[in-house]
């Protein structure tokens, strides 16, 4: 059965897996430097030049599925021996030239950085080139390419650079913990660090849910995931890791939709608060516009916060879901006080498997706290429709909204820019760092064309049909 | 008295909303808000008996039909 896209999450997930195993039995800290070996237990290489060098990143894997480097406060880190340092060259010709004559490439670049050999091939010349992309637009042959980082190339907020040793570096001041590198190198040499040891010693000392409570929260992007098995067995499989019950995070996109309308109608303005790396992106790179993003807790922080003051006993909550960034967010002052950890659908592979729970083989439990609305954030354009229903559900009819649904970082970038400079014709800008919204986050185990519709359908699947049913439970 | 609803998923599913909206309805009507608290959980672990109810601690399965004579046996007269 397929469960991950590439082959990098496999061996990361082949980590946290083992990782995980040795920490349940107590005996992590006796076998630690055994891991490296375990996976790669042969003396042929599978992966690099030799199993040395195989092991001596595993070792580094290892210390990633611990937490990673503590004194870097980024959630997201390069393995720096694993960076392959992929060439960057930037437009290149490429041999697919044929020296013609009709030179578009020369009359596009506004750089003059184009000259022809005496066979008439063309050259770029470094020192002029922009790396606009001119060129390799007209030419004919397709004979200009970008050679550019994958990782580069998956950080639209330009965060990565090249360091001193020409591997990857990640900018802190800018990373928005976003994780689109981490799913795009080839190498894996850019990770998420995990806190699964965390998870798993919250599960121990509650003692089967005797001395405190563990909620697992889990985001509706679910629905798009762990496609091999069925949903209800993933809920049953959360309770057989030990976790007291399994509630939706769209609970909480509920109480969100509910509050941020009325904010909204209110303030006139606003930037959405559910995405955490959108959130990190105003706060590092558009400061100015702080004053715009809602008040409002993230759809994980309400709901947990809820479940914290509400509970009779006393309760800890584990975050999953898709997102890299959430990682961070419940390290915020803000939010620590109500999720105690979070962990990707990846993670939560590796922990099922870590313990031998089969999911497929498991009876259905069920999953339903929410609304169509609450479900739909998990997509791009959900925030936006649940708003419009919020303040049709409250009544509030003096205010029209006009919504500009940001489908990953880059347009995020463009609705900021143009909110900066006042020329956004909109009065909510939904923020979603991924494309397609949460369903394409680094942390899922995998992408695809279809998870769009799963949320959807899941959605419709909701008992309760509108946001003010789905939340009244609460009152 | 505290009266807890569980307000988890296989209760929602069968009709904990509905059994705590009746619940909350009756209460207003007999004026015993102050004697009654009315509260949610998530999961009492006993899914199968749902919807599971609570009265101080001891325990009762409910459904959408049966609220209003739960109330009227176990609620009304001894609040």
């Amino acid at each position: 059965m397929r469960k991950f896209d590439t082959k990098v999450q496999h061996l990361k997930y082949k980590v946290l897996r083992e990782v995980a195993k040795q920490a349940w039995n107590d005996t992590l800290l006796d076998n630690l430097l055994d891991i490296p070996k375990i996976i790669v237990p042969g003396n042929t290489p599978t992966m690099r030049c030799c199993v040395y060098k195989e092991r001596a990143i595993l070792g580094e894997r290892v210390k990633m599925a611990m937490g990673g480097d503590e004194d870097n406060p980024n959630v997201i880190q390069v393995i720096e021996i694993a960076c392959d340092e992929c060439p960057m060259g930037g437009y290149e010709v490429t041999n697919a030239c044929r020296g013609c004559l009709a030179h578009r490439c020369e009359d596009v670049c506004r750089f003059g950085a184009i000259t022809f050999d005496y066979q008439h091939v063309a050259h770029i010349d470094k020192s002029k080139c922009k790396n606009c992309g001119a060129c390799a637009k007209v030419c004919p042959y397709t004979a200009i390419n970008c050679r550019r980082r994958p990782c580069e190339n998956a950080c639209k907020i330009k965060a990565l650079h090249m360091n001193e040793n020409k591997a990857a570096a990640i900018d802190n001041d800018k990373c928005i913990s976003c994780g689109a590198c981490v799913y795009q190198c080839p190498f894996g040499a850019i990770t998420d660090k995990s806190y699964i040891l965390n998870v798993i010693d919250i599960l121990k000392k509650s003692d089967h849910n005797k001395n405190y409570k563990v909620f697992a929260v889990v985001a509706p992007s679910i629905s798009s995931q762990f496609t091999y098995a069925k949903l209800g067995q993933v809920i049953t499989g959360l309770k057989e890791l030990g976790f007291h019950t399994v509630v939706e995070a769209a609970l909480g996109a509920d109480m969100v939709a509910d509050a941020e309308c009325k904010e909204l109608a209110e303030k006139g303005f606003l930037t959405s608060s559910c995405c955490p790396a959108f959130v990190s992106y105003i706060e590092k790179s558009f400061p100015q516009l702080l004053p715009y993003v809602s008040h409002n807790l993230s759809p994980m922080a309400a709901i947990s916060k809820y479940l914290k003051e509400h509970e009779d006993t006393p309760c800890k909550v584990v975050f999953i879901g898709p997102c890299t960034a959430k990682k961070a967010e419940v390290r915020k002052e803000s939010v620590r006080p109500y999720v105690d950890e979070a962990m990707t659908f990846e993670e939560l592979q590796a922990l099922f498997d870590s313990r031998d729970i089969d999911i497929t083989q498991l009876p259905e439990g069920v999953l339903d706290n929410a609304s169509y609305f609450g479900r739909i954030f998990a997509r791009c354009g959900g925030l936006s429709d649940a708003v419009a229903e919020g303040l049709k559900e409250n009544g509030i009819t003096d205010f029209e909204l006009k919504a500009c649904s940001c489908d990953g970082i880059e347009e995020c970038r463009l609705a900021l820019l143009k909110k900066k400079s006042n020329r956004l014709d909109a009065n909510f800008i939904e923020g979603m760092a991924c494309v397609g919204g949460c369903i394409g986050g680094a942390g899922c185990l995998t992408h695809g064309e279809k998870n769009r519709t799963e949320v959807d359908k899941y959605g419709q699947e909701a008992m309760e049909k509108t946001i003010r049913d789905a939340i009244s439970m609460l009152k | 008295m505290k009266v807890t609803v569980c307000i988890g998923s296989s209760c929602h599913i069968k009709g904990s909303r509905q059994v705590a909206e009746q619940l909350k309805k009756l209460v207003d009507e007999h004026k015993l808000e102050d004697r009654v608290e009315l509260t949610g959980t998530f999961c009492m672990g006993k899914c199968q008996q749902g919807v599971c109810v609570t009265l101080n601690d001891a325990f009762y399965s409910v459904t959408p039909d049966t609220a209003a004579a739960f109330f009227q046996e176990h609620i009304l007269h001894k609040a």
